[in-house]
């Protein structure tokens, strides 16, 4: 499998480093409220200047795992190291974290500026340097002018860029960020994301965002981490993750994927056949397989890696081909989302970009179809 | 817009007639010429007057004045603590049996009270020579005892509607807990605090039962003084009296309402 | 637990022990004691022998007359009796008050409110001076009633059971509709659309729906109602007649009159002992909240 760095050429990669010393060390972390697991054993090394995502459903203990870095809640078992200085003990007021809280918790009795110099007053800093540092993050968060007003005066998107300023102000060497988008509308969020992470490049902060919105983590983050059940189900880049999922939680977690099941029949040209009893097609793949020949395996299709089009009644499978018919079809508006309905039931999903309009669309209901794929585009599953 | 139905309009019309009537009557006849309780002879301030006038009544008064105010800070400090420890300490050796003892003065029969609290004075002073008989201070302790277990009620009643994450947000800026206490929670919980002083306030000065039992010599407060009044006879100095009370509490909850500190209303 | 903890819980309990708890304790061994002259009017409890050794000298008297003495427990009955029927009168009258302010226009609420609450927050024994006033055979509704020709004689209104549940009712209405307001305004008001929806008429609805979820309030207004009107003096003693001998004001009479604190702290405790279910019933509702 080549894993060709996929991202912006020069953006450094310490993850592949293996002289790199990792920034954040969290070691065989266990978290139980009661019976309850939240966090299972959890081990993750994140390097200094990344913008790490934290992704998963409700239940999955991101916020659980933020938490505890942030130190709100104790660990059962394993460490938390920061920049070699080991957390346990550490009360949240003196950890070099901060945070930016989900509901953004601005103290609504004070001043967007005075909520900002907050943490520095804490720190003893001198008033003209607190002044200094305000303006300066005020700037930084577009918020300028914005300084003597109250937190009930904000609308959300406004009251989110300050709830970032405060925790920015004082410089620490984490940020973390709970579900920092959540309350905003879909344009808000865009731009809010853009920001971000230019506001994250500048400053040169590590930062942790926890989301259960796959695309925000996907186009925001350096690396990610699904999470499921307490423990990591993955972590890569996002094209890693995306392209190259780890299992079917993972795959079918991000985005959207068709999982066939079959069996491993042999080696082919570098990949592998699999085939199945269920399906008149075989897949071939142009990766070669994880497991040994024989074993039961998954493959993700994606539905943007699949090509669709009409064909005559009775045409028949082939390799990396299966005909069907369209059950049905949802715009999207920027695409159609094809569903067909392949022999013995099973629906598969096909995008189609809408490239003309939706009423010169390719294919129609109760059409029948080929659906066809490279050998590239199926990945089979490690478990 | 949601209108009333008369069939719910019509209870409540009743109830506040209920209320007021006595109420009113009160008022009007305060303004009464004569001295009859019940015929209205022609409009006067001679009763206001008398009032003034009343040296019993005027000491009484202020006595009580004092009273309600030292009791009711301390009340306040004691029921704040209790409050906040109740709904924000999990658990704790001895949380229900402390709850309960904070609860109870709630309900608890006046007489009981009372009764309880002069039992202990006495005993105090037998045993260790103080306090040195009873009066206002005596009668201060009392209140502030039953005081703090309303101020407790309010002050939970307010907890529950704050916003934990604030004082999160306040740690992770790197304040200790005393400061998030003093900095975030206290300002933001105050017209709770303001509210259970005044209710401590309104009690200590209302409290007629309980001061009998411990109060001494002199230390007439004024609900004894207008109970011995009551017995001998209605005047209209009573009605008097009556109005200007009301008058004042009206004028402090229409302050209190205009600074948003309305029961049911978060500010 | 840690230090900090403590130093918050220190002071209230400290205070609570001493002004509130360790009374009880007083109260429950001066009623083993035996009335006596002097200042305080009670024998000691603990005395010593000649030999130097201490032993309590327990006296059964007080709450053996208590027992023997069908006036006392007439007593008790009586204000359990006149206790419960103010409360249910309270219901009957702060019920619906507090469903209409519920159902009353948001910014009319507060107000609303306030206008319950406002007579509470002036002097309780200048309300009750009031009733006389409205009651007693001079008062304003026999005036009115012999003004409109409706009886010849005034009516016997005052220092009668009726003048009692009126007082009562009068004084402790507030606490009846408060909590009953907060247990309805917290319910949803999609509940009941789904009941209209499902086709329910708005008194079926009421009763089906309202009224099962509004009951926690109504308890606990109904116990912040009926246990201190157990033991209420005041009200009694001012609009009763002599007959209305509440334990309340046996107690007081008892206490301020006969000199008999020992018999005064027996009532208390038996009184105690009767409130114990339902003061347990209200502690184990405040702590569930």
């Amino acid at each position: 499998m080549n894993l060709a760095a996929v991202g912006r050429p020069g953006t450094p990669e310490p993850w592949r480093d293996p002289d790199a010393v990792p920034f954040l060390r969290i070691e065989g972390v266990t978290k139980r409220f009661g019976s309850f697991v939240a966090l299972d054993d959890v081990s993750l090394s994140i390097y200094r200047g990344e913008l790490f995502a934290l992704l998963g459903g409700s239940g999955s203990g991101k916020s659980t795992l933020l938490r505890c870095l942030a130190g709100f809640l104790e660990l059962d078992a394993g460490r938390i190291i920061l920049d070699g200085q080991d957390m346990a003990g550490v009360a949240p007021y003196a950890r070099p974290v901060n945070m930016m809280f989900q509901s953004y918790a601005l103290f609504p009795h004070m001043s967007v500026a005075q909520n900002i110099a907050f943490g520095l007053k804490q720190e003893g800093m001198p008033k003209p340097a607190i002044a200094a540092r305000v303006t300066e993050m005020l700037a930084l968060t577009r918020m300028e002018g914005f300084g003597d007003r109250r937190p009930a005066q904000l609308s959300g998107g406004q009251k989110a860029r300050v709830a970032l300023a405060r925790a920015l102000a004082k410089r620490p060497k984490l940020l973390l960020l709970d579900e920092p988008l959540s309350a905003l509308d879909k344009n808000l969020r865009e731009a809010t994301q853009f920001e971000l992470v230019n506001i994250q490049e500048r400053t040169g902060t590590t930062f942790i965002i926890v989301t259960h919105d796959q695309e925000e983590a996907m186009t925001m983050a350096t690396r990610l981490a699904v999470m499921d059940r307490g423990t990591l189900a993955q972590i890569g880049t996002p094209g890693e993750v995306y392209e190259y999922p780890n299992s079917r939680f993972t795959a079918e977690f991000l985005g959207t994927a068709n999982i066939l099941e079959g069996v491993i029949e042999r080696g082919e040209g570098g990949g592998a056949r699999i085939g199945s009893s269920e399906y008149e097609f075989d897949i071939v793949t142009s990766s070669p397989a994880p497991k040994p020949v024989g074993s039961r395996v998954f493959v993700a299709l994606r539905p943007e890696r699949m090509r669709i089009a009409r064909v005559a009644s009775g045409t028949p499978h082939a390799d990396n081909r299966l005909v069907g018919r369209v059950r049905d079809i949802a715009y999207f508006g920027d695409f159609f989302m094809v569903h067909v309905a392949m022999e013995g039931g099973r629906t598969l999903r096909v995008s189609l970009p809408n490239l003309r309009r939706i009423t010169e669309r390719p294919v129609d209901w109760e059409d029948v179809v080929a659906i066809t794929w490279d050998a590239d585009a199926g990945v089979v599953l490690p478990e | 817009m949601r209108r009333l139905k008369l069939r719910l309009l019509v209870p409540l019309g009743l109830g506040f007639a209920f209320l007021y009537l006595p109420i009113l009557l009160m008022v009007a006849f305060s303004f009464n010429d004569s001295r009859m309780v019940t015929e209205f002879t022609g409009f006067s301030w001679r009763w206001y007057g008398a009032l003034f006038a009343n040296e019993a009544l005027m000491q009484a008064l202020f006595l009580s004045l004092r009273i309600a105010a030292i009791s009711a800070t301390m009340a306040t400090i004691l029921g704040t603590l209790a409050g906040f420890a109740l709904f924000r300490f999990a658990r704790f050796r001895g949380r229900a049996l402390f709850g309960a003892i904070m609860a109870a003065p709630l309900v608890m029969p006046e007489v009981i009270t009372g009764l309880s609290l002069l039992l202990l004075f006495v005993g105090l002073e037998s045993a260790f020579g103080f306090p040195v008989g009873r009066g206002a201070d005596t009668v201060a302790i009392a209140h502030a005892t039953f005081g703090a277990a309303y101020v407790a009620v309010v002050i939970q009643a307010r907890l529950a509607d704050f916003d934990l994450s604030l004082e999160e947000a306040a740690m992770d800026l790197g304040a200790r807990p005393w400061k998030v206490f003093c900095v975030i929670t206290l300002p933001l919980i105050a017209p709770g605090v303001v509210a259970g002083w005044l209710l401590a306030f309104t009690l200590s000065l209302d409290d007629l039962v309980i001061a009998s039992f411990v109060s001494g010599p002199g230390a007439s407060t004024l609900p004894m003084v207008i109970f011995s009044a009551v017995r001998l006879g209605l005047t209209p100095e009573l009605y008097a009296l009556a109005t200007l009370l009301l008058v004042a509490v009206a004028l402090a909850l229409l302050v209190a309402l205009r600074f948003g500190l309305a029961p049911g209303r978060a500010p | 637990m840690n230090r900090a903890r403590w130093l918050v819980l220190a002071l209230p309990v400290v205070w609570m022990a001493l002004f509130f708890a360790a009374p009880f304790a007083i109260v429950f061994s001066i009623g083993f004691t035996e009335s006596a002259e002097g200042i305080p009017p009670y024998a000691p409890l603990l005395r010593w022998r000649e030999d130097g050794s201490p032993y309590l000298q327990l006296n059964l008297e007080n709450f053996r007359l208590l027992f023997d003495d069908p006036f006392y427990i007439e007593a008790y009955l009586r204000s359990l009796r006149v206790a419960a029927i103010s409360a249910a009168l309270c219901l009957l009258i702060g019920y619906p008050m507090a469903l209409a302010i519920v159902r009353a226009p948001a910014r009319w609420r507060a107000a609303l409110l306030m206008l319950v609450v406002l007579p509470f927050w002036t002097s309780f024994l200048l309300r009750v001076t009031a009733w006389i006033g409205l009651l007693q055979d001079r008062g304003w509704i026999n005036s009115a009633l012999l003004a409109l020709g409706v009886v010849e004689a005034p009516v016997a209104l005052l220092y009668t059971d009726l003048a009692m549940y009126l007082g009562i009712t009068y004084c402790y209405l507030p606490f009846m509709v408060l909590p009953i307001y907060a247990t309805l305004s917290k319910l949803d008001d999609s509940l009941l659309e789904a009941a209209a929806d499902l086709g329910a008429r708005p008194v079926r609805a009421f009763l089906s729906i309202t009224l099962p979820l509004s009951l926690p309030g109504i308890i606990a207004g109904f116990l912040l109602v009926f246990i201190p009107a157990v033991g209420e003096f005041v009200i009694p003693e001012l609009l009763g007649g002599p007959g209305a001998q509440l334990i309340g004001r046996v107690l007081w009479t008892e206490f301020f009159q006969n000199r008999d604190w020992p018999l005064a702290s027996a009532l208390a405790v038996v009184l105690l002992i009767a409130l114990v279910v339902p003061i347990g019933l209200f502690q184990a509702r405040a702590a569930r909240a």
